[in-house]
């Protein structure tokens, strides 16, 4: 646990290590869940090229899935999608 | 050095004597001739100093702010409409921890438009985490603005400071300003150095954001504790200043003839002048009073208000502004500082001087004669000589 007290804190609202937005999981604000349909996809990099959060993961060339930790869910992987390859859920039910 | 100076000039002079290394400014009357002078210092090659043209006193805020945070000793001035168009900017330089030393001149509030003296202004960035300085003379502007780097650059403090100047009483006024010599005072503020700096080679996050369950209160807690901290260190450096140059100022609240008063007149800013002249005239005929300046608002000077009243019946409070739908803030502030008083003395209230209006001895005597009558029960601030058929 952290044991900080406001006596710890450095002033003026200063984080003193640098590139610590990587710990800070956006994707916990996520209502809408996009699902990547393997089946259907054709691996264009549409939605690769086109999320604002650098979610798509992609390997070889190949999409294979979202980082979950990063999506907020906008849903323009599943607007751009040609093939249909990418399903919104609600967040919180079973896929 | 002794030279004729207005308060403008002296405001250029201290941001010179000073050493501030980012100035960014935007010119507005009163103040004007404030970045006129620091224009003419740079330009006859005796101020080496980077000034930051901008588009607006948000932006020239906002540069000086930039600039600290790399870890330049910051100037601006500033009055009026430009202070409140800063408004946003001031609370990211108290939020930042930013020492930015600022002189405004105290302009009246449009609308009606007006360009004379008036306390609104700076009364109204009350709550931005400013150290608040109100100047009497030339003399103090210099001293002050030496001080107030002392102050802010306190690695236990670390805010910013504003310093106002009436508009015309004491922008427009010249007076004999001795400038003490350089290398004294280059001794006596030393140079800023943070301990962490905006560093392209060792990069931080400034400006962060933070959950309510985070930081968020906590980073404002410790401001208001930098602001604790200011209250000893204005007293301490206003008298090591006062050792080393012949000068100091009272510390936050200056007292005069204080020692033996039944009433004592609260006010800041030129019109203390004026008092003191209607204090010896009253003092000659017998009247005991004596006048606390508010030299510092912020932090609040409420220990030495609680001292003063122990001894006084009346406090006679004069504001040059006024919070509509409320009183002045100095009548509600001084009042709240000695509510937890057992033994309290009566507190009066007036406003004077709004927009401009000359204060002159026989207002302040008036208004004198008015507080010692025996206490009505009325206890709301009044308005001095307003125009009015007499009823």
């Amino acid at each position: 646990m952290n044991e900080k007290t406001w006596k710890e804190i450095p002033i003026g609202g200063l984080i003193l290590d640098a590139g610590n937005a990587a710990e800070y999981h956006t994707g916990d604000w996520r209502t809408e869940r996009p699902v990547h349909i393997l089946d259907k996809c054709k691996h264009c990099m549409f939605c690769w090229i086109c999320c604002p959060d650098s979610a798509v993961i992609v390997k070889d060339k190949k999409m294979v899935g979202i980082d979950y930790d990063y999506c907020k869910g906008c849903g323009i992987c599943k607007d751009v999608c040609p093939f249909d390859a990418i399903e919104m859920t609600i967040e919180g039910t079973e896929d | 050095m002794k030279l004729v100076l207005s308060g403008n000039e002296a405001a250029a002079y201290g941001a010179m004597l000073a050493r501030a290394e980012v100035i960014s400014a935007y010119p507005i009357t009163p103040q004007t001739k404030i970045v006129e002078k620091i224009a003419d210092l740079i330009a006859d090659g005796r101020f080496k100093t980077e000034f930051i043209k901008v588009e607006s006193e948000h932006s020239a805020m906002a540069a000086c702010i930039s600039a600290s945070l790399v870890g330049a000793r910051t100037f601006t001035a500033t009055s009026s409409q430009g202070l409140l168009l800063m408004h946003e900017m001031l609370h990211w330089a108290s939020g930042s921890r930013t020492p930015v030393v600022m002189v405004n001149i105290n302009r009246a509030v449009a609308p009606p438009w007006s360009v004379w003296a008036d306390q609104t202004d700076s009364i109204a960035q009350r709550d931005t985490g400013w150290i608040q300085y109100y100047c009497e003379s030339c003399q103090e502007v210099v001293d002050t603005i030496m001080q107030a780097y002392r102050v802010c650059e306190d690695p236990r403090v670390l805010l910013p400071a504003m310093l106002s100047e009436d508009a015309f009483f004491l922008s427009h006024t010249s007076e004999i300003v001795d400038l003490p010599p350089q290398e004294e005072l280059d001794a006596f503020l030393g140079t800023y150095e943070p301990d962490v700096r905006l560093d392209i080679d060792n990069p931080r996050s400034f400006g962060s954001l933070s959950m309510p369950h985070q930081w968020y209160p906590e980073f404002r807690y410790k401001i208001q504790e930098g602001m604790e901290h200011a209250v000893e260190a204005i007293e301490r450096v206003d008298r090591e200043y006062g050792s080393l140059f012949g000068r100091s100022y009272g510390g936050l609240l200056d007292l005069y003839r204080c020692e033996d008063a039944d009433t004592v007149i609260v006010a800041a800013g030129s019109m203390c002048s004026t008092i003191r002249a209607a204090i010896e005239e009253l003092r000659s005929e017998g009247v005991k009073v004596g006048m606390a300046r508010i030299r510092v608002f912020r932090p609040f000077p409420t220990e030495a208000f609680r001292a003063l009243a122990k001894d006084v019946r009346s406090l006679v409070v004069l504001d040059r502004s006024f919070s509509m739908g409320s009183e002045g803030a100095f009548f509600s502030e001084v009042k709240a500082a000695l509510y937890p008083l057992s033994d309290r003395p009566d507190v009066r209230g007036f406003a004077v001087g709004i927009g401009g209006r000359d204060i002159t001895i026989e207002t302040i005597r008036s208004i004198i004669t008015d507080s010692l009558r025996p206490d009505t029960g009325i206890t709301a601030q009044k308005w001095v000589g307003l125009r009015r058929c007499e009823e």
